[in-house]
């Protein structure tokens, strides 16, 4: 079995030949390249499952557990100044999670997307650009070296631009793709930032090991380290949509929707997560996580729980179904977030485990409505409702997966997020679990929302809705048993999930902080799973019921109740911010006073300069040479009119007379040369 | 060395000659064969060139290899001593490559007033030039092959050039000639310093760096700015870069390839070669200013990317950038720094002189570079298309390509400069804040030109126009820039592996970085061999 983990490395590799293949014979394959990449990614999908299984083993043998079974030195990938670098595949806990779930809902992605995507004017590229943010996902994973994970989620990046304006004729799809793009990378200042900071704080090295050990043998001078942990959380910011940088991912919704699940739900958006986790060495000595006696807040919990809660409300007042999972996943993604900040390492990228299958399961719901029920529209107020007779496979699927999602007893969202919930208060983050409990309140509701609109009420819609064909029913289901199922590894008291995926890196930071595990307490669920079926049942009412009939048309009403939606509505001002203020003031009259600056000031200093030479230049051939000197000699060697003949034809501008010149001048010095040489040789 | 070793480099630098020579006595009319020989020349040269990359010993990159030495000159010391180390061979085989795809380009392609004989007989003479410029090191040789790099552009802007070619060619060589002057008398300077005994570039650099025979402060000072200015311009380094988008604007396609990929290399290469050896105190004294100076080109070339209506300037100003970068490298005076300014320069040498073809095969296709005027490349010839986002993603520095190798280090080297500007830490690591920001910037300006040309669908003007996807001459000379790309990108120790030996001898008077983390035993952990 170690043979799984030794030749790790070959998990992303297929995929990335996998790309190069569909590019150069794709179109001239029977199904147009679609083939290789389901062939391919399933074979990630198997290497991916004999690894787990492998390091399954090897973690619940002993003490070995402890050391990630990693192969540091596939090649050197290059060597610098005093520094070397090799390009290697690091294996843990955390990374064969990550391949496991990667490979899996790329698996499924690529099944559904053969019927979603059928008939698509870009079909192949389409195959070629999903194999390619496999691969560089997994690369991002797998990474030993920080600059390695740089790799992966800088190619995860341009895929999600190609993938979210693969529709690029329509200019809303491009602007998406570009505003995806820019904001991540707005982000991404911090990302190369920190990685230079902790290159050097660690004494020159991109090993990740390296680095966190370093930063948890307290060397580091903190300030800079904490600078190094802002800097850092300025990508995670930006790559997993966190506030205020969150505005990116509901417009990637523009892209086809197997690409929103995939991309944009279950595995890039938690790259931001992943780095937190991966780096926690670093981020939970930056931000004195575990630190006994801490305020209760720290930057990373601030981010997590603000980003909750924002979105979460946001969620309500969309009529786009695929939005409203776009706002609850970066509401998700903010759990993740707030669980590192208050230390619930191991719920956090529990959650990140269950989400990417309940999450996925709801886009690709959502797919499978627009695909066969609403005429491929995702307008759930407009063409959607009543939609649970004609599709009834579909209803029941994204019905559990709401319920994972709400975290109902016992599907597997209610485990990850309780986990999150209890770690909060365990650790004296208290405030996060109150902002958790809230948040998860909202969920509920916005799910409730949510399914009510699309399946119960009456068909709003004018196609003839019909169940989906099974290429995409087969994965909805597959993903709904996951949706169940996935939270039992660390449910029920078991913590497989935990012993598995037990990090040194973190068990040394929280022994350094004195913490430990959070106990699971059936206290604290039956407290949050109370919570949520209120907001279920109050929802219900409202929509199917009108109940709370003063709650109606209060923003018509109230002008503080409209002015708050209208706020809401206008996602906090937060785009007009962004998009209108920085980027339309640097895009137009700063760059525009640029180049200005250019023109007038500098080019104008170096026109004016050679305008003044002529002026002088004029001033001392007339004056000077020709009445004064000129005139004293009285016309021998160099008579007016020679000289202004020489002047005009200067003047008139025929290259070849200068070419000639120079020509002349050129050949004289390479004949100096050529003589020198011969001479000399 | 065996004799053929002797005589390898001063082939690099003649056989261009002799091929125009040849040129020269085929009549006009022959057209075919006048390519043939070109084509030929140059694939001849670029032989040696491979023969230079297979035997070089890239163990020993920080010593001079296949070096020549004869009198010359001897009236005043100057000798005839070429040779190459890790920084040279680079760019000098760079130097012979893109010579050869500019030939391979040109085939068919050549622009008004046609004339294949006059312009390839320029671009032979050109690359006597810079392989020259490459290979030199004497200061009087570097100095000759330097000056003779400007003639041949000259004419090819001139004569070759759109519509303002008159004022772009005459900017272009008085502004290059004004800032030789200055290194000439800086060159001078040195010589005499020196006792007057040699022009000899490692022997002045043996000499200054023996404590006996220091400058004084301010003559070093005084000298060195000399060099910068010269330099400088060539680089181009805000504020002296006002040349550079009018000669790219008016010059045909391959000029400006040239121009970008091993042009402003002359001048980068000058501070790595010559100023920072020879005058390291010095060097250290102008370095944050030097740094300044690139952080702004980087940002305000970035701004004036942003505000261009035509494609090729565009791209003629995202060099300021992309510059700016490999002189933020420099001024840092780290090997890291300075390996990064290699890399830059050679991935840069590939990536924006790609993205001038793109720009004068679109603007041929089309008749116009007005950004506003094209759209829905990706519809009409998607190849072409992908192409250019391919490189517009390249130029942004996206890790994987050949961009991101000189950006990263360069940012990454301004967090701890050398020792000798520990005064100056602050100062470095805001230019550091600055030049990341700066990287956003580059994705803005490259995307939003790549949303403008390829997506979207084609304006009315254009709507049934027969835009030819790209064809064969095309195929030939991108697929290698395309491939190199790649390759660096994946694979970059292919570079640095060149490039860090002499990186670390051309250091080798300047203090180390900044330490960080004194009391860090990852230093130790990490193996670091001692540079």
């Amino acid at each position: 079995m170690t043979w799984f983990l030794t030749n790790a490395w070959l998990i992303p590799l297929i995929p990335a030949l996998s790309f190069v293949v569909i590019l150069l014979f794709g179109k001239r394959l029977p199904n147009k390249g679609s083939e290789v990449g389901v062939i391919a990614v399933s074979a990630s999908f198997v290497l991916a499952i004999g690894t787990a299984i492998a390091w399954i083993q090897r973690a619940t043998s002993g003490e070995e557990h402890l050391r990630p079974a990693a192969n540091n030195d596939l090649f050197l990938w290059f060597k610098f100044g005093p520094s070397e670098t090799h390009f290697g595949i690091h294996i843990d806990g955390l990374a064969v999670m990550l391949l496991f779930v990667v490979t899996f809902i790329a698996l499924m992605v690529h099944i559904f997307s053969l019927e979603y995507l059928r008939g698509d004017r870009r079909y192949t590229y389409y195959f070629a650009a999903l194999s390619l943010f496999t691969a560089s996902m997994l690369t991002m994973v797998s990474a030993s070296n920080s600059l390695q994970l740089l790799l992966g989620w800088e190619g995860m990046g341009v895929c999600s631009f190609m993938l979210i304006g693969h529709w690029w004729e329509d200019k809303a799809n491009s602007d998406a793709a570009l505003k995806a793009f820019l904001t991540t990378r707005t982000g991404d200042i911090g990302l190369l930032i920190g990685l230079t900071m902790t290159f050097f704080l660690a004494g020159q090295t991109f090993d990740i090991e390296k680095i966190n050990q370093a930063a948890l043998a307290g060397h580091m001078p903190h300030t800079l380290l904490l600078v190094a942990g802002i800097a850092l959380m300025g990508a995670v910011v930006g790559k997993s949509a966190q506030f205020p940088l969150h505005t990116w991912l509901p417009d990637a919704m523009a892209g086809p929707t197997p690409v929103s699940a995939l991309i944009h739900a279950a595995t890039m958006v938690v790259a931001g997560v992943y780095l937190v986790a991966r780096f926690y060495g670093v981020f939970s000595q930056a931000f004195h996580i575990f630190t006994p006696g801490n305020s209760g807040f720290n930057l990373v919990a601030i981010i997590g729980g603000v980003t909750i809660i924002i979105a979460a409300l946001l969620a309500f007042v969309q009529h786009d179904i695929k939005k409203v999972l776009a706002y609850s996943t970066v509401s998700q993604l903010g759990y993740m977030v707030m669980a590192l900040g208050v230390g619930a390492w191991t719920a956090a990228i529990f959650h990140l485990f269950t989400h990417a299958f309940f999450k996925a399961d709801l886009f690709l719901g959502a797919g499978s409505v627009s695909h066969s029920g609403s005429h491929h529209s995702f307008d759930m107020k407009k063409d959607m409702g009543g939609l649970r007779k004609q599709m009834p496979v579909t209803f029941v699927t994204f019905v559990i997966g709401s319920a994972a999602l709400a975290g109902i007893f016992p599907l597997a969202g209610f485990w990850s997020k309780d986990e999150i919930l209890v770690g909060a208060g365990h650790n004296g983050y208290v405030a996060f679990m109150v902002i958790g409990l809230i948040g998860a309140m909202m969920t509920a509701g916005y799910m409730t929302r949510c399914v009510w609109l699309t399946f119960f009420g009456e068909y709003r819609g004018h196609g003839h809705p019909h169940e989906s064909p099974r290429q995409i029913t087969g994965p909805l289901i597959i993903l709904t048993f996951m949706a169940v199922v996935a939270g039992w590894v660390n449910g029920f008291g078991l913590h497989y999930f935990q012993k598995w995926t037990a990090n040194p890196v973190v068990e040394s930071a929280m022994r350094l902080g004195r913490v430990t595990e959070a106990p699971f307490s059936w206290a604290a669920a039956a407290l949050s799973v109370t919570l949520v079926l209120i907001a279920i049942a109050f929802a219900w009412a409202y929509y199917e019921y009108h109940a709370f009939g003063f709650l109606h048309g209060l923003t018509e009403r109230n002008a503080t109740a409209k002015a708050g939606y209208t706020f809401v509505e206008q996602k906090y001002y937060l785009d007009h911010l962004w998009t209108d203020v920085v980027v339309g003031s640097i895009k137009r009259p700063i760059a525009a006073g640029a180049y200005w600056v250019n023109q007038h000031v500098i080019d104008g200093a170096v026109n004016g300069t050679a305008a003044g030479s002529r002026v002088v230049a004029e001033f001392v051939y007339r004056y000077i040479d020709q009445d004064l000197v000129d005139g004293a000699v009285n016309g021998t060697a160099f008579s007016a009119e020679e000289g202004g003949s020489i002047l005009r034809r200067m003047q008139t501008g025929r290259v070849q007379q200068y070419a000639a010149a120079f020509f002349g001048f050129g050949v004289v010095i390479i004949g100096i040369g050529l003589l020198a040489l011969t001479h000399s040789f | 060395m065996n004799g053929f070793d002797h005589w390898v480099l001063s082939g690099a630098v003649f056989i261009p000659i002799i091929g125009a020579i040849v040129i020269g006595f085929i009549p006009r009319a022959n057209e075919v064969q006048i390519k043939a020989a070109a084509l030929l020349t140059t694939l001849v040269t670029l032989a040696l060139g491979v023969y230079l990359v297979a035997s070089f010993d890239y163990d020993s990159s920080g010593v001079l290899q296949f070096a020549v030495n004869r009198p010359w000159i001897d009236v005043i010391h100057s000798q005839y001593h070429v040779g190459v180390d890790g920084i040279s061979l680079p760019l000098l085989v760079l130097s012979m490559f893109i010579t050869v795809l500019c030939v391979i380009y040109s085939w068919d392609h050549f622009p008004e007033p046609h004339d294949p004989k006059g312009f390839l007989i320029l671009m032979l003479i050109l690359e006597v030039g810079m392989n020259g410029t490459f290979v030199a090191q004497d200061l009087i040789l570097f100095f000759v092959f330097f000056e003779l790099v400007l003639l041949p552009m000259y004419f090819m802007i001139g004569r070759w050039g759109g519509a303002r070619r008159q004022y772009a060619s005459i900017k272009f060589f008085l502004f290059t000639l004004f800032g030789s002057a200055l290194m000439i008398l800086s060159f001078l300077a040195l010589y005499f310093k020196a006792g007057g005994t040699t022009f000899d570039i490692p022997g002045l650099i043996a000499y200054f760096s023996d404590p006996a025979h220091a400058l004084a402060q301010t003559t070093a000072l005084v000298i060195f700015g000399g060099l910068f200015i010269g330099f400088a311009i060539k680089v181009p380094m805000f504020p002296f870069h006002t040349w550079l988008p009018d000669a790219h604007t008016e010059a045909p396609t391959v000029g400006s390839v040239i121009l970008a990929a091993i042009l402003l290399k002359l001048g980068t290469y000058g501070f790595i070669r010559i100023a920072i050896p020879m005058l390291p105190g010095a060097a250290a004294s102008w370095a944050p200013w030097i740094g300044g100076l690139a952080v702004i080109g980087i940002i305000y070339g970035a701004l004036c990317c942003l505000a261009q209506t035509d494609l090729k300037r565009l791209i003629a100003f995202s060099s300021v950038a992309h510059m700016g970068f490999v002189m933020l490298g420099i001024s840092t005076l780290t090997s890291y720094g300075i390996n990064a300014a290699v890399f830059g320069m050679v991935a840069h040498g590939l990536i924006t002189g790609m993205l001038f073809f793109l720009a004068g095969s679109i603007g041929e296709r089309y008749g116009t570079r007005e950004i506003s005027r094209l759209g829905g490349l990706l519809v009409q010839a998607p190849r072409l298309g992908w192409i250019l986002g391919f490189c517009a993603m390249a130029s942004l520095g996206l890790p994987g390509l050949a961009g991101f190798w000189g950006e990263f280090p360069a940012i990454l080297s301004s967090f701890a400069p050398s020792g000798a500007l520990a005064d100056h830490l602050g100062l470095f690591r805001a230019y550091m804040v600055i030049a990341a920001v700066g990287t956003v910037l580059a994705a803005g300006y490259l995307l939003w030109m790549f949303q403008r040309v390829a997506f979207g669908v084609p304006k009315e003007e254009f709507e049934k126009a027969h835009i030819h996807d790209v064809h064969m001459p095309e195929w030939l000379s991108w697929t290698p820039i395309l491939l190199l790309i790649v390759i660096l990108g994946i694979y970059p120790h292919f570079l640095f592996k060149t490039t860090n030996g002499a990186v670390n001898q051309a250091t080798i008077g300047v203090p180390a970085p900044v330490d960080i983390a004194p009391g860090s035993g990852a230093a130790a952990a990490a193996g670091a061999p001692a540079p």
